[in-house]
Order: C-alpha cells, then structure tokens, then sequence
C-alpha cells in the first residue's frame, strides 16, 4: 500500500508542473506589460524598466517560471501590484473560507446523494425513484448562482431566517453550503444509482443471495463497495466543479475566498494574485485527485495489485 | 411418487419472463425428482430453460421481469413456493446450494476470498467471525487451496482455483442439495477434469443430492446416476444413465448424441441436430422439437404428446413411442 | 461495426438504403422516449427563437433601449416577462440572450470538436509517443476545473465573445480527445481497418472513411450535453462579469445586473434563470436520449 501511495505522488508531480506551467504560460500571453501597470501611467521609461528589471520580467519565460515555483516553495508567489501585500498570505488567509465551503458543499452532496441513489436503484421505478430522478435532472440543470440567488430570496429576504451572505457566523456557511452541494448532489445520486443497477445484476450478488443473504446484507455488503467505485471517480471530478463553483458562489454569497480575490484581481488586472489563486486551484485540485486515488486502492483489491 | 427417499420434487413447474418484446416462456410445466444422494443430470441446449429451473429451486429468478406462474417445488419436505423470504434465506446455501457457470464473475472482487466462505457460516450458524474464518480456512483446505491464501483477493486466482473456492462456499453449511449449472464450462479441459473428481468425491463425502446442469453428454456419463433431457423448457425424456445412453427413446436426445465426436468411429460423420430452437415467446402448439425432428408425422405439430413410461425408470415424450405400444 | 465493411461492398444506393432506415430505426426509438422529445422540442424552439431573434423583437429598439419611465415592472400583457431595471422589456432581452447563448454553446463545442477529435484520432491512429505526449497535455487540461480553465483563458485574453468561445471551446477539449481516441483504439484493430489497410488505403483516408463514422454516436451525444455546459459556464462567466459585456442581453448577465433589485422586483432574477435551467434541463434530456436511441445496447 504505501508502496502505491509513493507511486501515485511521484506520477503527480509532472501533472503539478504541467498544470502550473500551462497556467504560467496562459497568463503570461496577457496584452499589456505589467511593468507599466505597476509604475502606472504617468512613469517615464526609465522607471517602467527599472521595475521590469526589479520584477524579473525581462527574463526567459521558463526562468521567470522557475523562479517562480522555487519562490513558492518558500512561501514567496510576489507581491501584489494593487495593494502591494504579499500575495502567499493573501491568498492563505483566504484559504479556510473557501475550503469550508467546499468540504461542507461535498459532504451535503454525499451524504444526500449516495443514500437517495441506492434508495433508488434498490426500488427502481417506484414512486420515489422517479421523485429522485426528476429532482436530480433538474439540480444539475439548474446554475449554481441562480440557485444561490434563490435561496437567498426566500430563506434570507422573504423568511429572514439565515444570512444573505458574509461568514460573520456558521450559519452564513448553511445556504452556500446547499447552493454548491445541490448539483453534485444530482451528479452523485445520478451515478450511485445506475452503477448499483449494474452491480446488482452481477453474478457475483446472485451469489450472495444464493449463500443466503437478506437484503440489507447483500446491498450494503456487498453491492455498495463495488458500486461505489465509479462514484468515486464522480466525486474527485465534481469536487473540481466545486471548486470552480465556490469561485461564482462567493461572489453569490459575498464571501471572502480565493475565488472572490481571483475574479476582484483579473478585474483589477492584478497579475501576480491571479496567477497565484490560480496555481493554489490547480494545486488543490492535484493533490484531491491524489487522495481519490488512494481512496479507491482501499475500496478496489484489484488496483493496488497493479502496483506491486 | 413421492415417497420419503425424494429430496426434491418439482411438479409441473411452469415459469414466464414477462419482457417488453413479449412473454417468454422459459419452462413449461415440468416435472423431475431427485432422490437422496443421487446426482441428477440435467440436459439440453442453451436456452432450453435448465438455468431458468435451477433459479426456481432456489426462488432467485429475477422478478420482474421472471414469474412462477404455476406447478410446485418440494425440497426436503418443505414448499419452496410458499415459503416467507426469511425462510427462503434460512434454506439458501445451507439446505441447498448452487455453483454459477462462470467463476470469474461469481466472487466479489472486493472482499478476500476467505470472508466470502466465512461469511456462510456467519449467515447460518450462530458463531463468531474468528470461528467462521477458521472454518473457512479448514474448508479451503478442503478444496485443495492452502488456508493461507483466504486473504487473497479473487482476482489474485485462476479460473479453476476460484471454481474450487465457489465449491467451498457452497460446501461450506454442508447442503443437502447441490446445484451445479455447468460449473466445468468456462475452464480449462485439463481443469475440468480436476474440478469434476474434487466434486464427485465431497458429493460422496457429504452424501448429497446433486442437480447437475450441463450440455457435455461426458460429464453426465461420468458423474451422474439419472438424466433428464431438457428441451424448450420440458422435460422430453428421463431415465438412468442406461436407458438414456443404450436405449435412447427421443429424437431429440439422439441428435445430440449424434453431435458429439466420437474417437472410435471417426469414419463416422457427425450429424448436427438442424435449425435451431424455437422462439419461446412463440411456441408452436404441438410437440417444440417436431419442426427440427426427422422422424415427424403430421400429428406431431398438433398435440403435444403425452408423457409414457417405457419402464419402471424411464420415460418420453413423443408421439412415435407412443404409436408403437 | 460490420456496418463498414457491409457498405463497402455495397452498392452506394443500396448504402443509402440502410443509413435512411437506420435513421428511421433511431427516430422510432427517440419517439418512445417522452423526456427526450420534449428536450428536443424545447431546444427546436429555442433554436428557432434565436434565429428569429430580430424579427420578433428589434435589437436596438427594443432589447438594448433604455426606458427609465417603465423600469421594475413586473409581467404585463405589455412586457411579458416584465422590465428590468433600465426599463428594457426582459422577454426581448431573453430572446436576443437565446440567440447568444446558443451560438457561443455550438461554436464553443466546435472547437472543442474539432482540436480534441484531430487530437485524439492521431493519439489513438499513431500511438506509442505521440499518443503518449497528446494524451499528458489533455491530462493536464482536465486536471484544472473546466469553469477555472475559462476563467484562466479570459483573464489572460481579456473578455470578449470571441474569447469565450475559444476558453469554453479549449476547456471542452479533452473530454472529445478521449472520446475520438478511445474510439479509435476500439476500432483500429478490427478486421475491416486491417482489410482496408491490405488494399493499401492511406491513413487519413481510413481515419476519416472508417474510424470516424464508428465513433459518431458517443460524439453526437457528448457534444448535445457539452453545448449544456458550454451554456451554463457562458452564464457563470458573464454572472462573474468575465463573459459577455453590457448592454448585450447575455443570461447570465442578466442575473448579475438584476441581483441588486431582488427584493423589490424578484422577476428579474427569476425569470432569465428559470430559461437557463429549462434551456439546459431539455439539452441534457436531448443527449440522454439520444444516447439511449444511438445506442441501445447501453439502455436499460
């Protein structure tokens, strides 16, 4: 086992550089040169090329790129060019609001999801299977912000029960929580219940019947743990849509998160926080990836052996 | 007919899978018994409705779109057609037991082996988990796998070690009644031959009763005492391994001994049986087998025939026999 | 599969034959499907709406023409769908935002279509590096969340419709690479690749004449459901002012600029993304079903 953990963390790094390469790349074919923007409008050019000078801007793409990830290494992503903060502890004190709303979105998704899933593959075509299934069609229709803005509506404006927005409280979590966790919550049901359809038609659960097992035994003992495999291929993808989803929610919700600071950065043209919310996303995104790998060796004997 | 020797007794057994392309009917009122210890061969076809009859002894059709729709299974004395689910879970897989066609799918691949056998004892008797793997390791053994290897994953085994695990489990609450549907197809011919003496020899051991589903007329010769030949879900013709091998009454089970290859005759061609099986959702009314048959009158897609003993132990159903008595 | 080989040896008329009653064959089973036809009703309308856009409402005179005297007015017989808060009837801005959202949705998965399928056919055609280095750069794009990876190609090339098109278009990349390659792959080694190959057929030649007519049906039914996420990231970025600019009636605009009058006029809001869900719920139910009559084996 551990073996296949340290295999799958060397196989991500090359996937860490590629991603932080492509997004180092991208920004970096911005029109505009970020000297100016920082010395602003007015400086003669003498200035406008001692700060390109000062920046490393006047260096080879790949160096700048090199210096850069060494720098984040040591804490260090730049300054930012508005407020001239360090951008690492920008973004890092903004970090657990959009982590929380991330996690709490998943665990909604899954603790919903999964359960009505199974509910409705087990009675497939009854009355609460197609309640669910008309519910998941229309959850992962539905765009996260609108529902957001719902929510908001009725639960803070029309019922005043839960704040509009802000994290002054946990209970300012509760409706972006449930805004992001709604769609995933669809996508999981969605595939619980017809990877469970598939599994409960393996020979394999007829076996199990066939041993004497009740119901209950042979759903949750055995049927859910192979059915879950996809589910959590299903997981790992979404929590990157709700990543990206916690990026439009927080503006939703007036939340303070990387996502907010990112989308007030790319309208400020505010290059080096941009850059760095960026790679912190596509870090994250890595390393949970990383995790949902590990996760499924333990649910499936099969994969670990194809690393020994 | 059914006297205290009989284990099982199914009776006029008709089963239909009710699908949107129509009502298949699987089995049609059929009938067989197997008595203690003896091991019936079940023969026919692919689709001629062995499987379908086997699931029924166990109530695992899977419903929809399968239905029972008439006749009666007595197993061990119980009725198996009125029984509760709770009781149905009791006698499954420690009164009767059933070994799948195809071992590679039949194992869970995400539990070891050993749980998957320890597991039956926990279902049906009243010990703890250290109890069950114990015994599930004594079973393995038994089988001829070392207990050591209860640990492993199915996927970690050959085909023909996970058929010997699938043996072990059904084993393992020791069965009256065992169920074979074709349990040497998907192996090996070498593999076979292994996996059929390890199941002659705990059928001896544990002096079972055991249904064998095949369509090798080898297998039964080897391993069987009686043999019913299936066709389009009937029962054409039952008898001991003799009167089916010397004195074949049926067309239909002479066809098939004619499909098979035989070494001390190769001047001898092989006559496949022509066409194929009928449609079972549209069955012809007379006998099934009378548009492939080459013996067939003009009466034979009328009626269906008749079921005529030709002695105490065998007995067919067709027209022809009929005629000459 | 056997498609291929049967219609090369066939006549040309008697290959029409079969493709218009394997046609007729796929509208028969989408017929039985009730969910899909209403999708592909909703989206026909839709499309129709779009294309008729201007001759239903006028562009300049009607969806982008202020009239702070009506602003905030809720449904009318007037307005249908009310007005918005520079008094602009919001039915028309609807229906000009249906023709954006469509096109930037259709020209976004063309994009994706085509540098994902050139892609993944030669990955999956010449295998080995090539396959190996194309198919570790689309690793990398699927790595970073589709809406980041278009907020990323935005910020670097500045917002416009152009732009978008292409960010969407690149996110929706990979997704098509796997599919053509895979399909490739499946197909590559069968029988009638390896007897065209024997008559000599060039690659290019096998790729477009045999592969890809093979791997059409997974496409068409990823790029009906792509055209649904393309839309909805359309309305997220612009939601997120990283989309299409003011005063162009895109949906998700929409939304951002009426959210500051929810409490006092909650059409606004309601409306344009209720469209949103019904545009997207009857695109996602259209690939559903279209899955279900292209292929199936897959139903159950």
């Amino acid at each position: 086992m551990h073996k296949y953990i340290f295999k799958r963390i060397l196989m991500m790094i090359p996937v860490v550089i590629g991603v932080s390469l492509l997004v180092f790349m991208v920004l970096k074919m911005t029109p505009g040169d970020p000297a100016r923007v920082v010395a602003g409008s007015e400086a003669d050019e003498a200035t406008v090329a001692q700060i390109r000078e000062e920046l490393g801007l006047n260096k080879p793409v790949l160096q700048q790129y090199v210096d850069y990830m060494a720098g984040m290494l040591h804490g260090d992503m730049g300054n930012s060019y508005t407020t001239g903060k360090p951008v690492f502890s920008e973004i890092l004190s903004r970090m657990p609001t959009t982590f929380i709303l991330a996690f709490a979105g998943v665990l909604v998704a899954v603790l919903i999801g999964i359960p009505l899933g199974i509910i409705s593959a087990t009675k497939q075509y009854s009355i609460l299977d197609n309640i669910s299934t008309l519910l998941a069609l229309t959850g992962v229709a539905m765009p996260n912000f609108w529902l957001g803005l719902m929510l908001i509506l009725v639960f803070a404006l029309q019922l005043g029960w839960l704040p509009s927005g802000g994290v002054t409280s946990w209970q300012g979590y509760i409706l972006p929580a449930v805004t992001l966790g709604v769609g995933a919550t669809a996508n999981f049901m969605r595939t619980t219940r017809s990877s469970m359809l598939e599994v409960i038609r393996q020979d394999y659960i007829r076996t199990v019947r066939a041993k004497g097992a009740n119901e209950k035994r042979v759903i949750l003992r055995h049927a859910l743990r192979n059915a879950l495999i996809p589910v959590i291929t299903v997981i790992g993808l979404q929590i990157g849509t709700l990543l990206g989803g916690a990026v439009v929610n927080e503006t939703v919700f007036s939340l303070p998160g990387v996502g907010m600071l990112m989308i007030n950065s790319i309208n400020k043209k505010d290059e080096p926080v941009v850059l760095g919310c960026l790679i912190t996303f596509a870090v994250v995104f890595s390393l949970v990836n990383l995790f949902v790998d590990i996760l499924y060796a333990y649910i499936d004997p099969r994969i670990k052996s194809q690393y020994r | 007919m059914n006297n205290h020797n009989t284990l099982l007794d199914i009776q006029n057994l008709s089963v239909e899978f009710r699908t949107d392309d129509g009502v298949v009917k699987a089995v049609n009122d059929m009938s067989l018994q197997i008595e203690r210890g003896k091991t019936l061969g079940l023969v026919g076809e692919t689709g001629a409705g062995k499987t379908t009859t086997a699931l029924s002894i166990l109530r695992l059709i899977p419903d929809p779109p399968g239905v029972i729709t008439g006749g009666s299974i007595t197993l061990d004395g119980e009725d198996i057609l009125a029984a509760s689910k709770h009781q149905l879970e009791k006698m499954r897989g420690s009164l009767v037991s059933m070994i799948f066609q195809d071992p590679m799918t039949s194992l869970n691949p995400v539990l070891p082996v050993g749980e998957q056998i320890a597991e039956v004892y926990i279902l049906h008797e009243r010990i703890n988990k250290q109890e069950a793997a114990k015994k599930a390791g004594e079973m393995l053994e038994l089988v001829g796998i070392p207990a050591s290897r209860g640990r492993d994953y199915p996927h970690q085994f050959s085909g023909g070690m996970k058929q010997r695990v699938v043996i072990a489990m059904a084993l393992a609450c020791n069965p009256k009644l065992l169920i074979a549907d074709e349990p040497t197809t998907a192996l090996d011919v070498t593999i076979q031959a292994q996996v059929l003496k390890l199941m002659k020899e705990l059928k001896s051991k544990y002096d079972m009763s055991m249904l064998m589903i095949t369509h090798d007329l080898g297998i039964v010769a080897e391993v069987c005492d009686e043999v019913s030949v299936m066709y389009a879900g009937r029962v054409v013709e039952h008898g001991t391994l003799e009167d089916i091998y010397e004195h074949t009454a049926h067309p239909y089970t002479e066809g098939l001994f004619h499909s098979i290859p035989n070494i001390d005759a190769r001047a001898h061609r092989l006559i496949p049986i022509p066409g194929l099986m009928p449609d079972p959702t549209d069955l012809p009314p007379g006998c099934p087998f009378a548009p492939r048959c080459s013996y067939a009158v003009e009466e034979c897609s009328k009626a269906l025939p008749t079921r005529i003993q030709l002695s105490d132990t065998h007995s067919v159903s067709c027209i022809l026999r009929q005629k000459e008595e | 599969m056997k498609d291929s080989t049967a219609a090369a040896t066939m006549g040309k008329e008697q290959s029409k034959k079969r493709k218009r009653s394997q046609m007729t064959e796929i509208w028969r089973r989408m017929r039985r499907n009730r969910l899909a036809m209403f999708g592909l009703v909703i989206v026909s309308i839709l499309i129709i709406v779009a294309i008729f856009a201007n001759q239903i409402a006028d562009y300049n005179t009607v969806a982008i023409k202020q009239n702070v005297v009506e602003r905030l007015q809720g449904p009318s017989a007037e307005h249908w769908a009310g007005t918005d808060e520079f008094g602009r009837d919001i039915f028309a801005r609807l229906v000009h935002g249906a023709r954006i959202s469509l096109l930037v949705g259709v020209v976004a998965v063309c994009i994706a279509l085509v540098t994902g399928g050139i892609l993944g056919a030669i990955a999956g055609y010449f295998g080995g590096t090539v396959d190996n280095v194309i198919m570790r750069i689309m690793d990398i794009f699927l790595s970073i969340p589709i809406l980041l990876l278009a907020i990323m190609i935005v910020a670097a090339l500045g917002s416009s419709m152009l732009n978008l098109m292409i960010a969407i278009g690149l996110a929706s990349m990979p997704t098509f690479a796997r599919i053509v390659r895979a399909s490739v792959l499946s197909v590559k080694d069968q029988e009638f690749v390896e007897a065209a190959r024997a008559i000599g057929a060039k690659n290019n030649h096998i790729i477009l004449r045999h592969i890809m007519p093979n791997c059409l049906s997974p496409i068409i039914v990823q790029a009906t459901l792509r055209v649904a996420t393309a839309i909805l990231s359309t309305a997220s970025l612009s939601f997120i002012s990283l989309g299409i600019q003011a005063p162009a009636p895109e949906w998700g605009a929409m939304l951002a600029s009426g959210r500051a009058y929810i409490r006092d006029a909650p059409h606004i809001v309601i409306i344009p993304g209720l469209l949103i869900m019904i545009t997207i719920l009857s695109l996602n139910l259209l690939g559903d079903g279209l899955r279900d009559a292209l292929d199936p084996k897959l139903k159950r």
